[in-house]
């Protein structure tokens, strides 16, 4: 059963098999959601320059859009906590019941729908790229340091692509339609 | 090849499943199913417009105010750029110059080719055509990093007198013209690049 499948016309990869992965899914979902409500709490960048100092969560930066700006403070929150942490609310709320044998969850199928439309709108990889290139910006200017929360959301973006890379749709799909 | 079309089927772009040609919503998860989108062209330049139409005053207004002890400074996306670069901060000064003017312009230009080329033919080849789509839509989001970026410094920078960064009306433009073409290239049916080149044979009498 090593079978896979290739799209005839341009050889992209559209079904492999991974054995248990539902479990492992729903680990790395838990651990994820645990790690998002962690880093937005804790500071998440501090900067130092000439005798003064100032710490940065994620909820600050997102909420330095004010005044005719608070509509992006919204939005920039919904791309990088709302949105993630929904998406894996989902996927944990539908593999619940597929990996015990039950039958799938009472709208189980609309929830994954919603989950797999929020893919491209889950932005926290390009936040933690963001901070990367925010960082060379202010290192001529002032002694920029890492708080808590950024090296969980490092670990977090890891873990996100993991979870997106071990998710085999189709298999998922396929349990849904019974 | 033999497509789902030919075969009188019809695929769920969202979860894969085929149903028979003429079925209205996939049976498996709900959404809506089409051959070929017959409003995704309009679609497209609709969402096309708005987002060339947000990004003009992207660039027009400021995208970051820096108020330091001595000055205060409004930057647009551009001139905060040229600034990097006369301080000698070239490799800065290029990255931001290809990330919020290069990559957009050339989103702009490719989604506007690939709709023109669906809708009266074009010389690319299908496998080039999808490679752009598939360059377009997945560069689309991380554009996104200019607002997050923004964000940050902002957030960062509030040292009272010594130096504070504040958002500028641009970060709101930009973030749109970036939600609206993401809404456009997703409006794309990509299965019509496959209708402009069919038959094969007709096309290759096509050129000279």
């Amino acid at each position: 059963m090593r079978q896979r499948a290739v799209c005839a016309r341009c050889h992209t990869v559209l079904i492999a098999p991974r054995r248990k992965a539902g479990k492992q899914l729903i680990s790395l979902a838990l651990t994820v959601l645990i790690l998002i409500v962690a880093a937005v709490l804790f500071p998440f960048l501090s900067i130092g320059a000439g005798g003064m100092h100032h710490d940065a969560s994620i909820l600050q930066a997102a909420f330095v859009f004010e005044g005719g700006l608070s509509v992006l403070a919204v939005a920039v929150l919904f791309f990088i906590v709302v949105i993630p942490a929904l998406r894996l609310l989902l996927l944990i709320y539908v593999l619940a019941p597929i990996i015990r044998d039950r039958p799938p969850a009472p709208l189980a199928r609309p929830a994954f729908r919603l989950s797999e439309a929020l893919v491209p709108w889950s932005m926290a990889e390009i936040f933690a790229i963001g901070c990367a290139v925010a960082l060379v910006k202010l290192s001529d200017l002032a002694d920029v340091a890492f708080g808590p929360a950024a090296w969980m959301f490092a670990i977090l973006v890891v873990l996100v692509v993991a979870t997106d890379s071990l998710m085999c749709r189709y298999s998922i799909w396929a349990s849904l339609d019974q | 090849m033999r497509t789902a079309r030919d075969m009188g089927l019809v695929g769920c772009t969202r979860c894969m499943r085929v149903a028979p040609l003429g079925t209205a919503l996939c049976p498996r998860c709900g959404s809506i199913l089409h051959s070929r989108d017959p409003m995704a062209l309009q679609k497209v330049w609709a969402w096309w417009l708005l987002g060339l139409g947000c990004y003009i005053p992207a660039n027009l207004y400021p995208m970051l105010e820096t108020r330091t002890l001595v000055s205060t400074q409004s930057d647009t996306i551009v001139g905060g750029a040229v600034t990097l670069a006369q301080h000698g901060n070239w490799g800065v000064a290029l990255i931001i110059l290809v990330a919020s003017v290069v990559i957009p312009v050339a989103k702009f230009l490719v989604l506007a080719g690939l709709a023109f080329g669906v809708w009266r033919g074009t010389r690319l080849s299908q496998a080039r055509q999808h490679l752009l789509y598939e360059i377009v839509e997945y560069i689309g989001r991380w554009s996104m990093i200019d607002v997050f970026v923004v964000a940050i410094l902002s957030s960062l920078v509030q040292l009272q007198a010594l130096a504070t960064i504040t958002p500028g009306r641009a970060s709101l433009f930009f973030a749109l013209s970036v939600i609206f073409t993401m809404l456009s290239a997703q409006s794309f049916d990509s299965r019509m690049i496959w209708d402009s080149a069919r038959p094969p044979d007709d096309q290759e009498d096509r050129q000279p």
